[in-house]
């Protein structure tokens, strides 16, 4: 019975009414996951669960027994930042920072999506493949709400770094 | 949220006896069960997790899909077969929630959310007859802009929220529920129940029935078929109207036809009476308008959603020019 | 605010007005205007690496032994008395450590609300929090229950059974107008103001537009939920929180609790979104009270539902705008009032028609606002009060009156660009609202829009071009101090109170202290968020910029004094004083003689010196009441509208401004974007949905209430005039509400334009459009 968090396990609480982000933030005392709403309205509290995105205040930690979690500290490998990580300073992808490790989780999962052939509902042709545009990127990243407005950089830091992946 | 106990569910059977138990609910993605249990709504004594119940997309041998109720609502947007035969479905799911929120939600879960009320999810000031039978209904009288048109009645007016569920009405789905006294299909367009006098009971599973698959039938007509979605914000925004729509036509005339409509009913909306006043005529602005008319001609529209009349009209007519190649 | 107050700043307006200006500061211009350093380039956040990586510690994330959790139970009924209250039930529960009700809560003075003759003071609310069992808003916190783990909390406070007497409440804006309140003055302005004969203009003009705009509740809906962990330790009180006010919090708290202000220590390093609504309320004090009672640590994170019931937001309005004007386009009426709510304990009357005082040049103007005293949660301050919901109905009035004379609308407002201010005569300290607009006209093809509405389109979608202009005043708060620390080594810690809400407040003022002091920005460290470190005032009016600002640069001048006087005789710069020097690259230097210079080693060195330290506060802001100063813009929106369904998208939006010196071009731009961004919101989506029958808010969620997602936000271009403001610190104006403003009415207008419909109903949602 444990989770395996950024590559270390974490017990399983025993009162099924803890949700993965309270695990997250109150025991694991790993903060860098955000709660905005507790309800699944703002995205603020994404993370990867065996590397797709999800949001932890809406997934029981005790559904996530036996799954492998990513958070915003196990992107990077502790000394160099992830590349969205350094586009989103080099772009001023936020301001407060506070809806930043969501919108970096959700935008990690989100190129893979794309990378992987998944559909929005702005792609025009569902049977074809995907393309990193800026309209794309704006659907898909619809569920991390960010209330300084940092939308632009946020967008500009993605494509630059779907640019990277492609070249 | 009260205590409550977790059980796992491995197998359908297993989750038939879990599904036996005084108070229990079924989890799947948990985006609306969860939320309601944190607002007091809901309140199981034993949460039964059925996500590891089937999740395979297959062909049937009659050239449709069988898609196991825990099939993910990503997985279901992104699959091939559903990309190219039931365009519609994929469109339908992907206007729905977020990313997020799709890769967790379950198909069964999608079918079975609840309403979105702001009455209803409101235990400790609003009255509700859905969720506290015989309180009133409080969004009659007050704020129902998001309400149905309709299909309401006296004592709920709620619309239903899911996008998914308007293509699969539109695409003729089949719900493949499973009890104690065996497996049985049920049409979705018959799966759920008007509020009339009981607006607690939202669908016709029988107590202890699980949803095991959703049965897509073989319909060459839905290749071509779109789903637009209006609502307040660009993304992320339950639908005001929501219209499916899959089309042939030939000669000028329609010759198949499925149309219906979300945001405007307490049930995903098949407009029966609509197709059958456009199949054999052309799409033009007069006869779309002229089955709407016909569709709508029950509609009992309220202060603050009586828009929603002349939005169905307009949305469906766009639908069906765009996809017909009429100019709208 | 009073009628003594219109008079005590009326008398003090005169009094400056006779002074002669090289005696006020900023009379003799910043010398760091125009100088090239830090000041103006293009640097990252310096917090940009912790934030990224969620290292970033807010209010809710500092660990503590031994903590407990609380939950909050919000009034549902909005006017009555708890008539049955039992806790046994909850106090039994699993984990349960501590009810708190009226009746075990101790027994704690009103906090002084915040205002314009209380600068110090902070709350928001002046209803007594949780002393006995009267229910005066719906969503007032009635209880709160603290246990081992918040899942334990939350269950246990669905356990207290209550038992209301409901009592009838105020809360229909319609019903209340009958009896609404005037304010004798409105901020620093008085109120009720008439010049001239504006009705008889009214009917007299050959052109004029008379109509009535609503604008519905906001919410700030910062992504960071209020929360708060707390301590004590004795009569030592630690409280980590999200606030804007952080010095002022912990006088206000040492003064409730009755302990020295010594004890009192409040941390916000970082708050995750403020906008107005991260100061002082119902929440800090019941869990300091809990955590008191329980003497246990205690974390307080509110519920979004809560949120949206306890912490106000921005009051709806109803304003009239009514505009004359001659054959020649020139104003002979501008008339602006209406009516907003605000309850007799709530701080902000929502200045919508301050922003059009300052306006337009007209023959006659009358002015005046009426406030609604209603039931409800206290309003209060949120990003732009006043201007960005007075802009939308004065600008679409302008679009308005500019389409009936058939005048290109920027043209109408250049016919009746003041050059003084237009009701006190005061001067501008420097205003180049035209040539934002020359700016941004040209840079958005502003010339490629069709006079006649609804004749572009491209396929179901109608397209338009809208302009308004948005505005905020200029403020500076007083008595802001900092103390700056310089090592013999070339170290400087700049340190003070000060908040980050995500303006880049140590980012800006590094690179400021690394001019002021002539270090490099790499030897400049900036202490802040900490009520230990020497008080700033709150983050609010745009304010905290220049007002640090001016505490650094009378801080710089005093550590100049105190290295000369360390300097001695036998320095090159012996003899010269404060004021005859200059601090640059390292050293001392004079003003008259720059070959005459001394370095900070050199001159530390000699005295034996590691170190040396200087604590000084700001000039008081005197330049606000000699000159008229706001920052100032003007915006450009391109939007389309679906003739099918009446949506609304904004494909292109322009922010020209005209602000003073840009300190940072990249976190200014972001902040302008910010701004604009939550413009977007309220022009398009954003409305808190209030039940009017039972006084409850109904979208107490981020679900229902739309703040604008990514897929609504387009690409925004931001541009600026740059002109310093002669009368400024560094020349700069405040940024971060300015953004918001006019930004409704260039949307709005922009969708006149497009279809031909005007919608005075704010948000324009699709229903309107039909």
């Amino acid at each position: 019975m444990a989770i395996s968090v950024n590559g270390t396990d974490i017990p399983i609480p025993d009162d099924p009414r803890v949700s993965l982000l309270d695990l997250l933030r109150e025991r694991a005392h790993l903060t860098g996951t955000k709660v905005g709403c507790n309800q699944g309205a703002c995205g603020a509290c994404t993370v990867l669960v065996d590397g797709e995105r999800v949001l932890s205040c809406l997934t029981l930690a005790v559904q996530a027994d036996g799954r492998t979690v990513t958070t915003i500290e196990g992107l990077g490998d502790g000394a160099t930042l992830h590349p969205l990580q350094q586009a989103f300073i080099d772009h001023d992808g936020f301001q407060c920072g506070y809806c930043t490790p969501g919108q970096i989780c959700a935008a990690v999962a989100m190129l893979r999506e794309l990378q992987g052939g998944v559909p929005s509902y702005v792609t025009a042709d569902l049977a074809g493949p995907g393309a990193p545009t800026a309209e794309e990127i704006r659907e898909r990243m619809s569920g991390n709400l960010c209330r300084c407005g940092a939308h632009n950089g946020i967008v500009e830091a993605i494509l630059q770094v779907a640019k990277e992946q492609a070249a | 949220m009260i205590p409550f106990t977790f059980a796992r569910a491995t197998s359908p059977e297993d989750a038939l006896g879990l599904a036996a138990l005084e108070g229990h609910r079924l989890l799947g993605g948990g985006t609306n069960l969860v939320d309601l249990m944190r607002k007091g709504v809901e309140h199981p004594v034993t949460l039964v997790d059925v996500t590891a119940l089937s999740s395979d997309i297959s062909e049937t041998a009659q050239g449709g899909l069988l898609i196991g109720g825990a099939t993910r609502n990503t997985a279901l947007a992104a699959h091939p077969l559903v990309r190219t035969r039931y365009p519609v479905l994929s469109r339908a799911i992907l206007a729905g929630a977020s990313a997020q929120i799709r890769n967790m939600a379950t198909v069964a879960g999608n079918i079975l959310q609840r309403s979105r009320c702001a009455y209803f999810n409101d235990p400790a000031a609003s009255r509700c007859n859905k969720r506290l039978p015989g309180s009133g209904c409080d969004a009659r009288e007050g704020l129902n802009r998001y309400h149905a048109i309709l299909g309401g009645s006296a004592s709920c007016i709620s619309a239903h929220p899911s996008d998914m569920c308007v293509a699969l009405v539109a695409l003729d789905a089949q719900v493949h529920l499973l009890g104690l006294a065996g497996a049985r299909t049920v049409p979705l367009a018959e799966f759920y129940r008007l509020p009339g006098e009981t607006p607690q009971i939202e669908t016709v599973m029988a107590p202890g029935e699980i949803i095991t698959a959703i049965e897509l039938p073989p319909l060459p007509v839905a290749a071509r078929s779109a789903y637009r979605k209006v609502r307040d914000r660009a993304s992320y925004a339950f639908a005001l109207v929501s219209v499916a729509a899959c089309a042939s036509v030939q000669d000028g005339v329609l010759t198949e036809l499925r149309l219906a409509f979300g945001g405007i009913a307490p049930k995903p909306w098949r407009a029966l009476r609509a197709e059958q006043a456009l199949l054999g005529g052309p799409v033009t602005r007069d006869a779309v308008f002229a089955a709407m008319d016909l569709e709508l001609a029950e509609a009992a529209p309220l202060a603050g959603n009586a828009f929603k009349l002349e939005l169905a009209r307009r949305t469906a007519f766009a639908v069906l020019a765009d996809l017909t190649g009429e100019t709208a | 605010m009073s009628r003594v107050q219109n008079a005590v700043i009326g008398s003090v307006k005169t009094v400056l007005g006779w002074m002669p200006e090289r005696w006020l500061p900023g009379g003799t211009p910043d010398p760091l205007i125009g100088r090239h350093g830090e000041v103006g380039r293009q640097a990252s956040r310096l917090d940009g690496p912790q934030k990224v990586q969620g290292k970033a510690r807010f209010s809710a994330e500092v660990a503590m032994e031994g903590m407990c959790y609380a939950a909050l139970i919000n009034s549902p009924i909005t006017r009555g008395r708890i008539a049955r209250l039992d806790t046994a039930a909850a106090e039994a529960a699993p984990g349960v450590v501590l009810v708190l009700t009226h009746r075990n809560m101790p027994r704690l003075e009103i906090v002084p609300v915040m205002s314009i003759t209380n600068m110090g003071a902070v709350g928001n609310s002046a209803l007594p929090i949780l002393q006995d069992d009267q229910i005066r808003y719906n969503g007032q916190v009635i209880a709160l229950v603290l246990a081992e783990t918040q899942e334990q909390a939350d269950h246990a406070a669905t356990l207290v059974g209550i038992g209301y007497e409901e009592a009838p409440a105020r809360t229909r804006f319609e019903e209340a107008k009958s009896s609404a309140r005037s304010l004798a003055s409105i901020m620093v302005e008085k109120n009720q103001v008439s010049v001239g004969d504006a009705p008889r203009e009214l009917q007299q003009a050959p052109y004029s537009v008379d109509n009535i705009y609503r604008t519905p509740g906001h919410n700030h809906a910062a992504i960071e939920l209020h929360a708060v962990t707390t301590a004590w330790d004795g009569d030592a009180l630690t409280l980590h929180d999200s606030t804007q006010a952080i010095a002022p919090t912990a006088n206000a708290l040492a003064k409730l609790f009755g302990v020295k202000r010594e004890g009192v220590r409040v941390l916000s390093p970082f708050v995750g979104g403020g906008f107005g609504g991260k100061a002082f309320w119902d929440h800090q004090v019941v869990a300091i009270a809990a955590a008191r009672i329980a003497a246990r640590p205690v974390r307080l994170m509110l519920s979004r539902e809560a949120v949206y019931r306890m912490i106000g937001g921005r009051t709806p309005t109803e304003q009239r705008v009514a505009l004359a004007a001659d054959h020649e386009g020139k104003f002979t009426a501008v008339v602006h009032t209406g009516y907003s709510v605000m309850p007799t304990y709530a701080v902000c009357p929502e200045q919508y028609s301050l922003g059009s005082r300052a306006a337009y040049r007209s023959k006659t103007y009358q002015f005046g606002q009426r406030h609604l005293d209603l039931d409800v949660v206290p309003n209060t301050y949120m990003r732009g009060p006043g201007e960005s919901v007075g802009s939308f109905a004065m600008e679409s009035a302008v679009d308005e009156l500019a389409h009936q004379m058939a005048i290109d609308p920027i043209e109408l407002r250049r016919r009746n660009e003041p050059d003084k201010h237009p009701l006190s005569g005061t001067a501008f300290s420097q205003r180049g609202v035209l040539e934002a607009y020359r700016m941004g006209a040209e840079r958005f093809g502003w010339d490629q829009r069709s006079a006649q509405p609804g004749t572009r389109r491209d396929g179901e979608w109608l397209t338009g071009m809208g302009c308004a202009t948005g505005s905020f005043p200029y403020v500076r708060m007083p008595a802001g101090a900092v103390r700056i620390h310089l090592t013999k080594g070339g170290q400087a810690t700049v340190s003070c109170s000060a908040q980050d809400m995500g303006m880049g407040t140590s980012t800006v003022q590094s690179q400021h202290a690394a001019d002021r002091l002539g270090l490099p920005l790499d030897a400049i460290t900036f202490e802040m968020g900490d009520s230990d470190l020497p008080p700033a005032p709150m983050a609010g009016g745009s304010a905290q910029t220049v007002s640090i600002a001016a505490a650094i640069a009378a801080a710089a001048d005093k550590l100049a004094g105190e290295l000369l006087r360390l300097a001695g005789n036998a320095s090159p710069v012996a003899g010269l004083r404060a004021g005859e020097v200059r601090l640059v690259d390292g050293s001392l230097v004079s003003l008259e003689n720059p070959s005459r210079r001394d370095s900070f080693h050199a001159i530390l060195s000699r005295a034996g010196r590691e170190a040396v330290a200087v604590t000084a506060s700001a000039s008081a802001p005197l330049e606000m009441l000699k000159f008229a100063m706001q920052s100032m813009s003007a915006i450009f929106c391109e939007a389309r509208v679906s003739e099918v369904t009446g949506e609304v998208r904004v494909t292109r939006l322009l922010g020209s401004f005209d602000c003073g010196t840009i300190l940072n071009p990249k976190t200014a731009a972001s902040q302008f974007r910010g701004g604009m961004i939550m413009g977007l919101g309220m022009a398009l989506t954003e409305e808190t949905l209030f039940d009017e029958r039972s006084g409850r808010i109904m979208n107490a969620n981020l679900a229902d209430y739309h703040i604008p997602a990514h897929l609504d936000v387009p690409e925004i271009d931001v541009i600026w005039t740059g002109i310093p403001d002669p009368r400024s610190p560094l020349g700069a104006r405040g940024i971060g509400e300015v953004g918001i403003t006019g930004v409704a009415a260039a949307i709005a207008n922009a969708v006149f334009n497009a279809t031909g419909k005007r919608v005075r109903d704010l948000p324009l949602t699709l229903d309107k459009l039909l």
